[in-house]
């Protein structure tokens, strides 16, 4: 493990004070470092050291899948990952798929057209999903649209219209489709310390 | 001429934010904040006996540990009844923190507040409380027995009994040819919006107040009851939501014990503070909904008309009932769906049990009710051998019998008095888009394949839009930027959507220049919260009418200056002009300089006004007597009743012969909210509206054991539905305008929800032959069911062949 370790300072009870370490992260193709407890979860490290709140936190065992983020480009749940763990790895988060409301990824824009998002705070993780999912099939069926989110929970849309999105999106992808623009790397000046 | 907003499929304002990581939920807010956990109750009845903190101040990072005991002021006495009733003659509220007794697993018994949340948990794992075991009481029948008592001070763990009756029950009963019973289950179950309750205080040193941000579906009341449990002056408090990960009805509960301690918090520590709920949390500490026990009995005659209906429940209100008897009245009033029930009886029993407390999850009370009244539909139909579509016709309400008054006193102390509706229409809508006459055919075609599948019903009526009143304040800027701003707050039902399509075109401006803010007190201090589909009712119709306030006055404004007839004027694409004289006209942002007579020239729009500021009357003060500066105006919309929703839906389920696995098929929605602002939006309501049916009909359940422990708080016990189990949903709308409010609408936001239990039921009913008494239903209970009727009675002439030894 490449983190230095520095203890936390505190006025009560010295034995109880925590080991910090130095972590650095590669998140959205931009080197990230900060300073945190080897128990960090990747997705607090996300959202409350590097302030990237996009991922979002609704279960915290793995089961909602709305921490979602792309761990060397695979969907992974940022809850069940430590951030000491992470440093090996490039990381993707919903910033990195597309951090501007004006300039929108191809699932993100599918997103809008197709009412794919109520209250929004499942839509990341679905987003990252997707992103990744259609990197491999980038022409699935509604089944197999319906399949690949399966693993995702929303308790606002009841899944339809985001089932109708994948299949936008994949249409979108193919609109889209010129050297540079479908599946270029992240524009990195877009995610900024 | 810009194209008209109202009632096109609009996409979303608020999506690009949303979608690009930009949204600010609760703790996306705060960074710095201290933060706050509790020390919750692991048993679900016992008295504090002592409570030990040393070890905790031993945790680095440790800024405050509060007990009861360190509570002040109104902080320590009970928490407020929010809605009393005559009938709650036992109210029973918490503290915020508990003081000598916890009534349920999850109550909060210690406050730690520290550097951040790993640290705040460490502190409270150090905490050692001493409990002195009570009595439990889980279960409405435990309840009812009221042996053990869950407060010493209520007889029989009864909060309240409630009867109303319509016409002479007895004697109409007596009367009727022919009488069934039911005695019916309904399991808990509970809103699990995926981001959990959240409240972050910012205590401002310099000016002695506080900004608190609520993942609320009030801010107004939160405001008010943080204010008053605070002590401090309305005017030293704001409440904003910011972004909300869904509500569903249990964030309208307010104030939840977080809401004040963590201000609390913050004022005694000088210091922001936060609080985040995690998922175990939400399970065992926010309010759950449904559990109920019904005993209904239909009598009627041999055609399958209503002649009396006698209905009595007991209702599960958990151990506190902060939010009063609003469930079990919806459940009493909203149980008659679209039918005349003849003489009716209503009476229900409201039971303390050692579980969390019950208030409004999507439906609130009505997916009991209509359960209930569904499954007696089914049950005449079955004793007279009629078509289960043609009992209920012949059970309507006719259109030409609206306004009709049940006679009843609804949710909101108004008349039960249906506004609106063509149920007949509605009903002829669904059978053409299930195939109601060809599933016979269907059916048999099944069975020689060796399949089994039944067809299912449900119909109900939904009083949306119940008052008293919201507000809505519109504001042109100079820019020609609209501001419109309304109190209750958004969940993401597209508000900042909807309302804009509903100002764009009462104002005649673009889409795109109007921004909606909605749940900030700073915006509109009035306001009730965003609850029983009220939503595009009471808001919707309050922005239209402050728009045409602003547009009124826009027109004044602008003849004046164009000396004409205000009536000679129009508004298109934020220009006012004059009719026929295109010519001729000014813009709104212009308007609004001329507005104000402080207008220096900062922009565009104030320099191009003052061609128009050359002449005045010396005689006239600058802002006449009864006006006011700036393009702006307010109104508030305030029904005298609820406008009436209503939806009929029908699905098609397999089961499987040998395991009893459930699968929807098919699933229809013909629904009837009125004039919709957004049709996309209305549809996106009732598809998941329909997803949290499905999973109250098959899956999800609050699996609480005899000494009150839930079993399954956790997303990978309690079962919310994939994508994997929602069914595809077909709809088809019917628009019965309601004539109550100037833009003809009724709620949509729970409809979707209501009556699936019902439907699940009535197709498993049709699939097995048997009845279904009891949701929600897992494979194993129904198969359950199939060894209990084999057993029972000789096995349904359908059964295949292949069916299990049992």
């Amino acid at each position: 493990m490449s983190a230095d370790a520095t203890t936390g300072g505190g006025t009560h009870g010295e034995p109880t004070a925590e080991v910090l370490h130095r972590i650095r992260l590669r998140v959205n193709g931009v080197q990230r470092t900060a300073q945190a407890p080897a128990r960090r979860l990747l997705s607090d490290f996300l959202r409350h050291d590097l302030r990237l709140t996009g991922t979002h936190v609704g279960c915290e065992h793995g089961v909602c899948g709305a921490c979602t983020v792309l761990v060397d480009g695979q969907p992974m749940r940022s809850c069940l990952m430590f951030a000491v763990t992470a440093q090996a790895h490039e990381i993707t988060t919903i910033e990195g798929i597309g951090n501007d409301p004006e300039a929108m990824s191809p699932v993100q824009q599918a997103f809008a057209e197709c009412h794919g998002l109520q209250c929004g705070f499942c839509t990341p993780g679905f987003v990252t999903t997707i992103t990744a999912y259609l990197d491999g099939n980038p022409d699935p069926t509604p089944e197999d649209a319906r399949e690949a989110i399966s693993g995702n929970l929303c308790r606002c849309t009841g899944y339809q219209n985001i089932v109708a999105a994948v299949s936008r999106a994949a249409e979108i992808r193919r609109e889209r489709r010129s050297p540079g623009v479908d599946g270029a790397p992240v524009d990195d000046s877009r995610v900024g310390p | 001429m810009s194209t008209r907003q109202f009632g096109e499929k609009v996409q979303r304002r608020e999506d690009p934010r949303l979608l690009t990581g930009n949204g600010r939920y609760l703790d996306d807010l705060g960074h710095d904040a201290l933060a706050a956990a509790f020390v919750r109750s692991p048993h679900a009845h016992a008295r504090v006996v002592d409570v030990d903190i040393d070890d905790a101040w031993e945790v680095d990072g440790v800024e405050a540990i509060y007990t009861w005991e360190d509570l002040t002021g109104r902080v320590a006495e009970p928490l407020p009844v929010l809605i009393p009733h005559p009938a709650l003659t036992h109210a029973r509220t918490g503290y915020c923190l508990a003081k000598d007794e916890v009534n349920h697993v999850g109550e909060a018994v210690v406050m730690v507040v520290a550097r951040d949340r790993y640290v705040a948990e460490d502190a409270a794992q150090r905490i050692r409380v001493t409990y002195e075991h009570l009595p439990v009481v889980v279960g409405i029948e435990k309840a009812r027995a009221g042996g053990e008592l869950v407060h010493a001070d209520v007889p029989d763990n009864v909060s309240a009994h409630l009867l109303q009756e319509v016409g002479d029950l007895e004697a109409a009963m007596a009367d009727a040819p022919n009488r069934l019973t039911l005695d019916l289950a309904i399991e808990r179950s509970a809103c699990t919006p995926m981001e959990g309750k959240g409240v972050y205080a910012k205590w401002d040193l310099d000016e002695g107040s506080l900004r608190l941000y609520s993942s609320t579906q009030t801010t107004t009341g939160v405001r008010a009851a943080v204010a008053a449990k605070l002590g401090m002056p309305l005017a030293k408090v704001e409440c904003v939501a910011p972004d909300v990960g869904g509500g569903f009805g249990v964030k309208i509960m307010h104030p939840w014990p977080e809401e004040v301690l963590v201000p609390w918090a913050a004022r005694n520590l000088g210091r922001d503070v936060k609080w985040t709920e995690d998922r175990r949390e939400h399970f065992v500490s926010s309010a759950h909904e449904r559990g109920q026990l019904q005993e209904v009995t239909v009598g009627f005659d041999d055609e399958g008309h209503l002649l009396a209906l006698d209905v009595r429940f007991w209702h599960d209100n958990g151990a506190y009932t902060p939010y009063g008897i609003i469930v079990p009245i919806i459940t009493a009033t909203q149980l008659l769906g679209p039918y005349k029930p003849g003489a009716y009886r209503v009476e229900f029993w409201s039971l303390y049990t050692n579980t969390v407390l019950v208030t409004p999850y999507r439906g609130a009370g009505r997916p009991q009710g209509c359960f209930a009244m569904e499954r007696a539909m089914d049950a005449i139909a079955a004793h007279l051998h009629l078509d289960r579509a043609e009992v209920r016709s012949r059970n309507f309400i006719q259109p030409d019998e609206m306004p009709y008054d049940h006679g009843l006193m609804f949710q909101d102390g108004r008349p039960l008095k249906y506004d609106s509706g063509d149920f007949p229409a509605s009903l002829a809508k669904l059978k053409a888009l299930v195939g109601w006459d060809d599933f016979a055919a269907y059916r048999e075609e099944a069975e020689r394949g060796g399949r089994r599948v039944g067809l299912g019903i449900g119909c109900y009526v939904e009083g949306t839009g119940v008052g008293p009143y919201e507000g809505g304040h519109v504001h042109v800027e100079t820019s020609g930027r609209v501001n419109v701003a309304t109190g209750l707050t958004t969940q993401g039902q597209g508000h900042q959507t909807v309302l804009a399509q509903v100002v764009a075109d009462e104002l005649g401006v673009r889409l795109e220049d109007v921004h909606v803010t909605t749940g900030d007190t700073r915006r509109m201090p009035y306001a009730v919260g965003t609850f029983a589909s009220r939503g595009a009712v009471m808001s919707g119709n309050a922005v239209a009418l402050a728009a045409r306030v602003v547009r009124t006055k826009a027109l004044r404004i602008a003849a004046d200056a164009l000396e004409v007839s205000p009536d000679d004027l129009e508004i298109d694409d934020g220009v006012i002009s004059v009719r026929g004289a295109p010519g001729t006209s000014i813009a709104l942002s212009t308007v609004a300089v001329l507005s104000n007579p402080l207008r220096y020239a900062f922009d565009q729009s104030a320099a191009a006004a003052t061609q128009f500021a050359g002449t005045f009357d010396p005689d006239k003060p600058p802002v006449a007597d009864d006006e006011e500066p700036g393009l702006e105006g307010r109104d508030f919309y305030s029904p005298t009743q609820a406008t009436f929703a209503n939806g009929m839906h029908a699905a098609v389920v397999e089961t499987d012969p040998v395991t009893a696995e459930i699968r929807i098929l098919r699933y229809c929605v013909v629904h009837d909210c009125g004039v919709m602002i957004n049709p996309m939006i209305v549809e996106g309501q009732v598809h998941g509206g329909v997803a949290q049916g499905v999973g109250g009909a098959l899956y999800e359940r609050m699996a609480y054991d005899e000494s009150g422990q839930l079993l399954n708080a956790s997303f990978m016990d309690f079962l919310v539905p994939y994508a994997s189990e929602v069914p595809h949903v077909e709809t088809d709308h019917l628009e019965t305008p309601s004539p109550l409010n100037p833009l003809g609408l009724k709620g949509a936001g729970e409809a979707g929800t209501i009556p699936v239990s019902a439907v699940i039921a009535s197709a498993l009913e049709d699939a097995e032959g048997f009845p279904i008494r009891s949701m929600p239903i897992s494979p194993s209970e129904l198969w359950a069911l199939r060894a209990q009727h084999a057993s029972s009675a000789a096995p349904p002439d359908h059964v295949p062949a292949q069916e299990g030894p049992r």
